[in-house]
């Protein structure tokens, strides 16, 4: 899919726990893949646009559920009903759909979003996994579609198991996974320790989301020797953001 | 009657003033999916050196107020691959294609400017100021050493030669006299400035090259000064880039001196930026009934104030 301009009217704002969500009208049809993400522009005097994996699609709808962590997801955040959400997307390449079940989705943090579509496209039995420090953490857990199980853990143990979510996996199954670096490296390691396969939503600092500025990289487990070194790293925009776990060095 | 928007440089004719600046378009390809390149002026396409470069590990690129650092390190795929694929593919646009030129040393230059010195090429911007590389900098920062880098690949190139100056320096007019002592028939600046963040949580520095490259609106008021002051004190003339958003900053670095200008990082946020500046300055000149661009060219600089 061609990525597009587009301006969404701003349906509504809302605190998910420690996350907001921010839910937009989207005119026509807009049919991005489990795992794209949109470039959100951010109100105001002049910032880059932040990349967002979509949350929830409904028709006409879609959202994008993000922490406050800086200057842009605080005006994203400060956005009110009636307002034009300036988008550039759907961009990258998100999650194959093709593998047999059963699928095991992890989500940690921030990485909750892209799972959600995920679970609502995978046929065969679907557990999606939310880990976080405490409860406010994994608010989103209880918007998960209905016939996705799902599992919580929380450090704290403030909801769910107690530990980290990484340690809770099941052995068997395709694993998919978003979420902090060390929460990827976890469940590639513990997916090739079970013979399982692996593919892993990055999170990237971006400056265009679109491949041409390079800033997004991210180093390849097994580049093409015939790329020379420029051949070293991949843009998690373009060639991602999901990889399968063996091709990146995390 | 529509305003004249072309440009006449030495040996390089635009058919507008508006080019995009090296390192923030790539060869094109990706912005081609978003409008027909043949409305730029030019490209000036990302940096290529002799052999292809990895880059820089870590973190390339940052946000700060009103601009962002990067330190990608000039990835590129290297001089064949440029030759065999990337100008091939540009030939398809009427646009004039300036090849940012990269290297470590004085050979690595004119290995690139000579064999770039083909049909479908329209100049050379020697990058002599990335500071993300290693010796990248240095020719951008001594005199002499810049004067004996651009004489020797003018001998190699029948193409006129833009020399892309760094701002950081402390006399940018020294090193900008140096290039044109050496042969250069343009100048564009500015590079980035050298800048870095630091990461509270971590008590490291963010960028993975400790030090990045600023850009964006931040910088515009500080490359708009060095334009002035170059554009007044060299007889070549110069393209002015640093922190343009809208046509209004073109027309700004326009009427302190410089005779086009470049878009760099406006196009990440927006990547119609270019397309729509020239749009944007056509309007103006035709509102202002001004029958050529080349009329605001060091207008703020004139005794006589203009008709408004």
């Amino acid at each position: 899919v061609r990525p597009r301009l587009a301006r969404w009217r701003v349906l509504k704002v809302e605190a998910v726990g420690a996350m907001v969500e921010l839910t937009a009208a989207v005119p026509g049809e807009e049919e991005p893949w489990p795992g794209q993400f949109y470039d959100l522009a951010c109100p105001g005097d002049w910032r880059l646009r932040r990349p967002m994996s979509y949350f929830r699609r409904a028709p006409g709808t879609m959202s994008f559920l993000f922490r406050v962590v800086g200057e842009g997801t605080r005006r994203l955040a400060g956005l009110t009903p009636g307002e034009d959400l300036e988008v550039l997307g759907p961009l990258g390449r998100g999650f194959p759909l093709t593998a047999q079940g059963p699928h095991v989705l992890v989500g940690g943090g921030s990485g909750v979003p892209p799972l959600w579509d995920l679970a609502r496209r995978l046929e065969g039995q679907v557990t999606v996994w939310i880990g976080g420090r405490g409860a406010a953490d994994v608010a989103a857990a209880d918007l998960f579609p209905g016939l996705a199980e799902v599992q919580v853990v929380t450090e704290d143990g403030s909801r769910g198991l107690k530990g980290l979510v990484t340690e809770a996996l099941p052995r068997e199954g395709t694993f998919y996974a978003c979420g902090p670096v060390g929460m990827l490296r976890a469940v590639a390691t513990h997916a090739q320790r079970s013979g399982q396969k692996a593919y892993l939503a990055l999170e990237a600092i971006m400056g265009c989301g679109f491949g041409a500025c390079l800033g997004c990289t991210v180093p390849l487990a097994h580049p093409d020797p015939r790329q020379g070194a420029y051949g070293r790293y991949a843009r998690v925009c373009l060639e991602g953001p999901v990889f399968p776990a063996e091709e990146v060095v995390l | 009657v529509r305003p004249d928007l072309t440009v006449a440089l030495p040996g390089l004719r635009l058919k507008n003033p508006v080019l995009v600046a090296s390192g923030t378009f790539g060869y094109g390809r990706e912005f081609a999916s978003f409008y027909d390149l043949s409305r730029l002026g030019g490209i000036m396409v990302k940096g290529v050196s002799p052999e292809p470069w990895a880059g820089n590990p870590g973190v390339r690129i940052y946000e700060t107020p009103a601009g962002l650092l990067n330190a990608i390190g000039l990835q590129n795929p290297g001089l064949q691959h440029f030759l065999q694929v990337d100008l091939p593919w540009l030939a398809q646009f009427d646009t004039a294609v300036v090849v940012n030129v990269v290297g470590h040393n004085v050979e690595d230059y004119c290995t690139v400017a000579r064999a770039v010195s083909v049909p479908g090429v329209a100049a050379l911007e020697l990058n002599v100021s990335c500071p993300n590389v290693e010796g990248g900098l240095d020719f951008g920062t001594n005199p002499e050493a810049l004067t004996r880098l651009v004489a020797a690949v003018k001998e190699v190139t029948y193409l006129p030669v833009i020399v892309k100056l760094s701002p950081n320096v402390t006399d940018v007019v020294a090193v900008a006299e140096a290039a044109v002592q050496g042969g250069a028939d343009m100048l564009s600046l500015i590079n980035t400035l050298v800048g870095m963040a630091i990461d509270v949580d971590t008590a490291r520095p963010v960028l993975g090259n400790v030090t990045g490259g600023l850009s964006g609106p931040a910088v515009k008021p500080v490359a708009l000064r060095m334009v002035w002051e170059v554009s007044a004190a060299v007889p070549v003339p110069v393209i002015g880039m640093g922190g343009i958003v809208g046509w209004r900053d073109a027309v700004e670095f326009l009427m302190a001196g410089a005779s086009a200008v470049a878009v760099g990082s406006a196009n990440f946020v927006n990547p119609w930026a270019a397309p729509e500046i020239v749009a944007g300055l056509e309007d103006f000149l035709a509102r202002r009934g001004v029958a050529r661009v080349a009329d605001l060219v060091g207008l703020a600089r004139r005794q006589q104030p203009w008709q408004s």
